[in-house]
């Protein structure tokens, strides 16, 4: 009888571990982005650039399809267009609003497809290693021989015009990317003792895989795949803008810059906007991933 | 070193192969027949045929892909459906205009990148830093082919100091380098200029800033040496890294022209591509991209052999 006070005071410490227990990673990375005023700025605009697309049917807009040629090309602050008209005289705020929902999702998408593979081929390769990691690898290599424009704009271009396509294209190239590092941080975590530990204990390829090593990995290739997002949102845009991506009439940034490239001798700043919501989103999502990047590195 | 250089090249026979394989390969994703370009609408069947097996196309793909690739090694990329001119020699011609634009390019982004970034490591964590790193990251955030359209409408449509469209004077159909022609490059070459600018600026800075925290440089001002000897070690140390990726943006400067050339007009490889990809010519659009990969992939050779001779601390073994 004399053990119990002492496994008593061992029960008091075990419940009074919750009331200490230090804040997990994530909410330290939260408070970490929230405190850095660049990122939360950052975060604010795309926000708002993100609400305003998908809210822009309830927004009171004018219809971006309509167009009229007696009001073609009207400057940046005319009475009824606070952004001026286009080269078909249809009304450019609310072009550059249903534009965003277009642009985002063309941007965006192919970095999160690329992701999904890119990590799961990533992760295969560096856990099994061996023949299959030689051949997703050098796989990889080949496509590294390519600058990212080039193969973008040959995919795009043989496939042929289109949003699939532009998509499919942008994929191909993140991909291997993502890949590779995703292989690199899995060589690095899949000889540590937890990995030896599971696998000691039974557990299969597949358990360790998506249990012990994506959750030790996912961090490090989320933030390089959001570095991404501003490379994909400039390229997609880019694809649009030499006719290989949205075709007309619809609202495109990339594609709207196209079409007015005509008008910068008649009215130029109007011209220059969709550009301007391309360079803003870019810009954003690359600070965010700056910043993301450090607040992720605790040691610092 | 020899033997380091003849390993690097070994090494990239297989990834030469691989790229050709890639380039033959595109001209069988695209939907429909590859014939269909140069197919009359109204052809027979017996034509069609007939073509199929003059272009090979009845083959098995393996035996296309050795065939093709033969032809290649001799030079022949076979001949452009528009023109009917050989695709080497247009690509070819093509090609000297997107180097020209490259080096001026390199020339004003690789210069202010390095000053950029070496000011901004030295004055790491101050407000010259914060507007050094700030130019860095709108360099490599901006749409450059939306930059470029802004200096069109400021240099060419407010001013009129310079034009906004083509790679030389009317009546002018060889490049030079005289004013008249110059002038032409001024744009074109700071857009494309800016992107390596923000990359080799945040290279730098982190070089830099890396350099000075270690302990030697504590060493060498403990000694009694002058910032200027200080800054000296420091460049020395940057250098094999800085340049190696100085030799990657040239690469994407010459194989990513596509969107600044369509802006300007600059009868480059990328303007090239361009008109390949609207007339569907694939023999030319094949022969473009295989020609620019390869060039990426041999200027990749040539850094890493090149950082290998610099850098002592690189193992060549």
């Amino acid at each position: 009888m004399s053990e119990l006070p002492l496994s008593a005071t061992a029960d008091a410490a075990l419940q009074a571990a919750p009331a200490t227990k230090a804040r997990g990673y994530w909410a330290t990375v939260g408070r970490r982005i929230m405190r850095d005023k660049v990122s939360t700025a950052c975060a604010l605009v795309l926000l708002l650039i993100f609400l305003s697309a998908i809210l822009a049917p309830w927004l009171g807009l004018e219809d971006p399809y309509k167009g009229s040629m007696i009001r073609r090309l009207r400057h940046i602050g005319t009475t009824g267009y606070p952004l001026g008209t286009d080269e078909l005289g249809r009304d450019m705020l609310a072009r550059l609003v249903y534009g965003g929902r277009l642009s985002l999702v063309i941007g965006i998408l192919p970095v999160i497809l690329a992701f999904c593979f890119g990590t799961s081929l990533g992760i295969i390769a560096g856990y099994v290693g061996g023949k299959l990691n030689t051949a997703i690898m050098r796989t990889v290599d080949v496509f590294y021989a390519f600058p990212s424009v080039l193969l973008a704009i040959a995919i795009s271009g043989a496939l042929g015009a289109g949003i699939l396509n532009s998509i499919v294209s942008l994929t191909v190239v993140f991909v291997p990317q993502i890949t590779r590092v995703a292989e690199s941080v899995t060589t690095g975590v899949r000889n540590m003792d937890f990995v030896e530990a599971a696998r000691a204990s039974g557990a299969g390829p597949f358990t360790i895989m998506r249990v012990h090593i994506l959750g030790n990995v996912l961090g490090a290739i989320f933030v390089y795949a959001t570095s991404l997002i501003s490379v994909s949102m400039i390229l997609a845009a880019g694809l649009s803008f030499l006719g290989l991506g949205t075709k007309p009439p619809e609202p495109e940034w990339g594609l709207m810059l196209n079409t007015l490239r005509t008008a910068i001798y008649v009215n130029p700043w109007v011209a220059a906007l969709p550009g301007a919501m391309i360079f803003a989103v870019s810009i954003c999502f690359n600070l965010l991933s700056d910043g993301l990047r450090s607040a992720m590195d605790i040691r610092n | 070193m020899l033997a380091y250089i003849a390993r690097r090249i070994v090494y990239v026979v297989p990834i030469v192969i691989s790229v050709a394989l890639v380039c033959f390969l595109l001209v069988h994703i695209t939907p429909g027949d590859p014939l269909v370009a140069v197919l009359p609408a109204d052809a027979s069947q017996e034509l069609a045929a007939q073509l199929r097996a003059a272009y090979g196309f009845d083959r098995p793909l393996p035996v296309q892909f050795g065939l093709w690739l033969l032809r290649a090694l001799h030079g022949d990329l076979g001949n452009s459906i528009a023109t009917g001119r050989p695709v080497l020699a247009e690509v070819m011609r093509a090609v000297g205009n997107t180097v020209t634009l490259a080096i001026a390019a390199a020339i004003i982004g690789f210069t202010m990148g390095i000053l950029l970034g070496l000011i901004a490591g030295y004055f790491r964590e101050t407000w010259i830093d914060k507007v050094a790193t700030s130019f860095a990251i709108a360099g490599v955030s901006v749409p450059h082919y939306w930059l470029g359209m802004l200096l069109v409408i400021i240099f060419s449509v407010q001013l009129n100091w310079l034009p906004a469209v083509g790679a030389g004077p009317s009546g002018s159909n060889s490049w030079a380098w005289d004013w008249a022609h110059l002038k032409y490059l001024v744009l074109p070459a700071i857009t494309t200029s800016v992107i390596p600018m923000g990359i080799v600026t945040r290279t730098v800075r982190a070089l830099t800033g890396d350099i000075l925290s270690q302990d030697f440089v504590e060493a060498l001002r403990a000694k009694g040496l002058r910032e200027t000897g200080v800054f000296r070690h420091v460049i020395k140390n940057a250098a094999p890294t800085a340049l190696a990726v100085m030799g990657l943006q040239l690469g994407y400067m010459l194989g990513g022209s596509i969107l600044i050339e369509t802006v300007f007009s600059w009868p480059g490889s990328g303007f090239l591509l361009n008109s390949a990809i609207f007339q569907r010519d694939l023999p030319l659009l094949q022969g473009t991209i295989l020609i620019l990969a390869l060039f990426f992939v041999f200027l990749n050779l040539l850094v890493d052999i090149a950082q290998a001779a610099i850098d002592p601390r690189i193992k060549r073994g």
